[in-house]
């Protein structure tokens, strides 16, 4: 049997050392009559070659990133990792360790979430970054959590509609059991209008979320809108991405308080959806209302420098009920994928990267949009990722994109509260997100091929959905 | 033979001009960036000063820190209540495959069907050891497993018109259990301790009433016993109006013999990082799914996969979010690198293996505790499932050895320390899990340890360990203190 080690002979013994007949006396104290009486209704095992037969036939029945040229966005983005990332990340000495609760036996993680920690701060701008959490989603979740906290404002949330949509799914979802007022604000224009924000804020609000660049790829006015909620007393949470830093302002430097990101880009593969990292940094003043763990540097008895889980008694196995999250197990192994993926571009290398994105990306969309039939379909200034409008379904571009090899997405109409919001003309709009690693060849090919493909429909007057 | 130039904060080995990753120079029509995104929304000055290192820096660096940590890989290591088996290689390679590793979560459904294929068929075998109908593989981890739960509990009382606001567990009950219901919204009650380490029956009733949303359980419980009345607990919740949520943090003593859709739970989640080897990956990445009873299936968080047939007849995989969904927990799909592992997992063991490990996890177990009997017993029950809570209350009295002392000083002969001080119930708490990939050669090594330990003096056991890198961190001036990011003026070390 796999991983098993006792044979019948120490089956044998180690019974009589425990002074009983069989394997069942143990299972004793499980009523009889609440006992399995029949195997499992489960596939027999596999041997590890008819496994691997079995996995790469279910990994040919799908098409991921390196088989068309990616060019899809929604959060999670076709950024190069290096190798070195998922050399480090594949010692067992990292992936097979857990929580580091023995500060002794656990230097090794316990000093890489330390530069994690260090690493975010130097990005965000921000004081103090925890060492993980969830997915981007969450963290904006637990951000607003923290600002209600922060604020002792409970009974008010805004958000912008130009969120993304699923992490406004997540914080229904968080809020629905507290009784707190959800507000969205539309952003018809593809980013906020910094007076209707203004006006909509009050002194209930306990904090004000911004995506920047928000889900259309559009740049929001962050430095302005952070000071529209400190001007009612809330805090101003902003959902970053990780790689725009190299070009943009950081969030602490716009005036947020609690900046969080979905940690994909940096060296994180895209495994249809997760394992994510979500991050959170914050301003000093706020550290004790953090979720999750914090790793802290201190001296062992012999005045050597270490680090150990520290302020644990914001936590759930310390404070229980009364805790600043649920949160136990965290996401690690990213976090360490993330600090080993910063670390091999350093300073120039984020900046390069940052930079080949917004320059292709650019490219990209004023190519497409001079194909007929398509225009981008805001005109606010964006990073690395824009909302192209189609004259037809969406969905049905994209179908034409990947027969000729390129992967675009996601359309919007995809998403229930985009198509709350945007109404009929989700459905003719979609994102096209451009890392480093695209080539302008391969731009002009996407473009060449949309053009030779004239849409099945073919009639720039059946606008929005066909009837 | 330590590298300890190596293992210098990252920071510190930093030197300016240095660098890892190198990209090819753009190569689109040159445009002033002005053009492309205003001043305004520009970084001033540098940027970000991280650091500047070579890859072969960078390699050294972690290389060794590495090897200061313990691990599966490397160590046995009987964390109770985090059953930390042994991770197959063989998962490591195939969550690698082009098709999986880089499936973007908005490829169009017809792209994702080998995936959905997994996705679903996961689906089914957690639903089928749970003996629970229906299942949600999105959360992420076990403590959102049980948040989505409780919501979707709270969603079915609100369904019903019932206005329901207690959650009620016992004082053995993971901090997750309470931290996950003050989230839900609800208000906590938790039971006393119970003489016999199982919950009272007579207590849990009287605490009953039109108030009570849902009893949680880890059933195996925190001390490794199952709870035998749970029949007539889950018939008093029920009786009451309530439901039962199982935590199973501790499944691995039970798959394949006892389900908790036949024990009475309408809900529970599953640690898949645990029970089907995730692996831990010091601190997460988990996969927290939940399994629930059918009634409770149209509230479950979203999305999920479905199964129909096409026209030819061949299987056809979706997404579907259910008719009630109290919505999303997370973003995507759901920890689907921990899932595919955990696939990979129950399609080796299959059928028989999965009930096979169970039965060795629970003989393991019960052979280290009966070879530490003389010197660590255990107050609670007589036999024990997958992991068994000893006390060193007798050696601290006797000899003023403290289960932290023991702790330590296990780091010096080469095993990870038990869980320890949980759960309270037991003083000077060791809670051991040896798990069913150890051999009985480790587990007497292990018991060898333990009695040589306890034979050894106290003061020379409280400055323990002696043979680690470093020892007994000073946690006051860490939190009096807080140092939570490096800068440049840090002079700790000095």
């Amino acid at each position: 049997m796999a991983y098993l080690f006792n044979t019948p002979d120490d089956i044998r013994t180690m019974l009589e050392t425990i002074g009983v007949e069989s394997i069942e006396e143990f299972f004793a104290q499980i009523p009889d009559h609440l006992q399995l009486d029949r195997p499992l209704d489960l596939p027999v095992g596999m041997s590890e070659p008819e496994l691997e037969t079995h996995l790469r036939e279910l990994a040919a029945a799908s098409h991921g990133t390196s088989s068309r040229v990616c060019l899809m966005g929604g959060g999670v983005y076709d950024h190069f990792i290096p190798a070195a990332v998922d050399e480090i990340a594949s010692r067992g000495e990292f992936y097979t360790a857990y929580t580091p609760y023995q500060a002794e036996a656990s230097q090794g993680s316990l000093q890489a979430f330390f530069e994690f920690q260090s690493l975010i701060c130097q990005l965000t701008g921000m004081d103090v970054s925890n060492a993980s959490l969830y997915e981007g989603g969450t963290a904006v979740s637990e951000a607003v959590f923290m600002a209600m906290r922060a604020t002792k404002r409970h009974d008010r949330v805004v958000v912008l509609g130009s969120l993304h949509p699923e992490y406004q799914q997540i914080l229904e979802t968080y809020l629905g059991g507290l009784g707190c007022q959800l507000d969205v604000i539309a952003t018809p224009e593809g980013a906020a209008d910094v007076q209707v924000v203004r006006d909509s804020l009050d002194s209930e609000t306990s904090c004000l979320v911004i995506q920047q660049p928000n889900v259309f790829g559009a740049l929001e006015e962050l430095e302005s809108l952070c000071q529209a909620a400190h001007d009612v007393g809330a805090l101003a949470i902003a959902s970053f991405d990780p790689i725009s830093l190299g070009l943009l302002k950081s969030p602490a430097v716009c005036g947020a308080d609690i900046a969080v990101a979905e940690g994909q880009s940096l060296g994180i593969p895209a495994q249809y959806g997760g394992p994510f990292l979500g991050i959170l940094a914050c301003r000093h003043k706020h550290v004790r209302q953090m979720p999750g763990r914090l790793i802290g540097q201190t001296v062992d008895q012999h005045g050597r420098r270490c680090f150990v889980l520290n302020l644990q008694a914001r936590e759930q196995h310390i404070r229980r009920e009364k805790a600043t999250s649920n949160i136990c197990t965290n996401q690690g192994l990213l976090a360490l994928r993330a600090t080993v993926y910063l670390a091999l571009l350093g300073r120039q290398g984020l900046r390069d990267v940052s930079e080949l994105c917004c320059r292709k990306a650019h490219y990209a969309a004023e190519r497409l949009g001079e194909l007929p039939g398509l225009e981008l379909m805001f005109s606010r200034p964006f990073f690395k990722e824009f909302t192209l409008r189609y004259h037809g379904d969406a969905t049905e571009l994209i179908d034409r994109a990947a027969t000729a090899g390129f992967d675009l997405g996601p359309a919007l109409g995809r998403f229930p509260r985009l198509r709350e919001s945007l109404g009929e003309a989700a459905d003719q709009a979609l994102l096209v997100a451009v890392t480093e690693q695209r080539t302008r060849q391969e731009i002009d090919r996407l473009v060449e091929s949309l053009a030779a493909t004239p849409a099945t429909s073919d009639t720039p007057q059946t606008l929005g959905k066909p009837a | 033979m330590r590298n300890t130039l190596a293992t210098e904060l990252l920071f510190d080995l930093s030197q300016p001009g240095r660098r890892a990753a190198c990209y090819p120079d753009s190569d689109v029509p040159e445009r002033p960036i002005d053009e492309l995104i205003p001043a305004a929304h520009r970084l001033q000055g540098e940027g970000p000063e991280l650091p500047e290192l070579t890859e072969p820096d960078v390699i050294r660096h972690y290389l060794n820190l590495s090897t200061l940590n313990m691990s599966v890989d490397t160590h046995f290591y009987p964390l109770g209540s985090c059953t930390m088996k042994y991770n197959p290689k063989r998962h490591e390679r195939l969550a690698r495959l082009p098709g999986l590793v880089d499936l973007h979560p908005y490829q169009r459904t017809c792209d994702q069907q080998g995936m959905l294929r997994l996705l679903h068929d996961m689906q089914e075998m957690l639903a089928e050891i749970a003996g629970l109908p229906a299942v949600s593989l999105q959360p992420a981890a076990g403590a959102q497993g049980e948040l989505a739960s409780l919501l979707v509990a709270s969603a079915w009382f609100r369904s019903r018109q019932e206005s329901r606001t207690r959650v009620i567990f016992p004082s053995s009950a993971h901090g997750t259990n309470p931290a996950s219901a003050a989230i839900a919204g609800f208000e906590c009650v938790q039971l006393n301790n119970s003489p016999g380490g199982l919950v009272d029956l007579d207590e849990l009733t009287g605490q009953l009433d039109e108030r009570t949303a849902v009893f949680m359980i880890t059933n195996p419980n925190t001390l490794g016993l199952f709870e035998t009345q749970i029949e007539a607990i889950a018939e008093r919740v029920h009786d009451a109006g309530g439901l039962v949520y199982i935590d199973g943090a501790n499944m691995n003593a039970i798959m394949g013999v006892t389900r908790p859709g036949d024990f009475g739970g309408d809900m529970m989640h599953y640690n898949v990082h645990k029970t089907f080897t995730g692996p831990h990956g010091a601190g997460g990445p988990g996969a927290g799914p939940i399994a629930v009873r059918e009634d409770l299936a149209e509230f479950l968080p979203g999305p999920i996969v479905t199964r129909t047939t096409d026209d030819l007849g061949q299987p056809q995989f979706e997404l579907d979010t259910p008719a009630r969904s109290i919505g999303r927990v997370r973003s995507h799909f759901g920890n689907v690198g921990i899932l595919l592992r955990g696939y990979c997992y129950l399609r080796t063991l299959g059928r028989d293996g999965v009930r096979q490990a169970a039965r060795h996890a629970v003989l393991n177990a019960n052979y280290l505790k009966t070879l530490l009997a003389d010197v660590l017993p255990v107050p609670y029950g007589e036999h024990c499932m997958h992991e068994f809570v000893a006390s060193a209350s007798d050696l601290k009295q006797q000899r003023g050895i403290t289960a932290m002392d023991i702790a330590k000083r296990l780091l010096d002969f080469g095993f990870h320390a038990p869980t320890i001080y949980f759960p309270l119930v037991v003083p000077e708490a060791m809670m051991i899990e040896p798990t069913e990939t150890e051999s009985k050669a480790t587990l007497d090594a292990f018991a060898a340890t333990l009695h040589e330990i306890a034979g050894e003096d106290p003061e020379f056991l409280r400055q323990a360990p002696h043979a680690t890198p470093v020892s007994r961190p000073d946690d006051v001036r860490a939190a009096r203190q807080p140092v939570l990011s490096w800068s440049p003026d840090d002079d700790v070390d000095a």
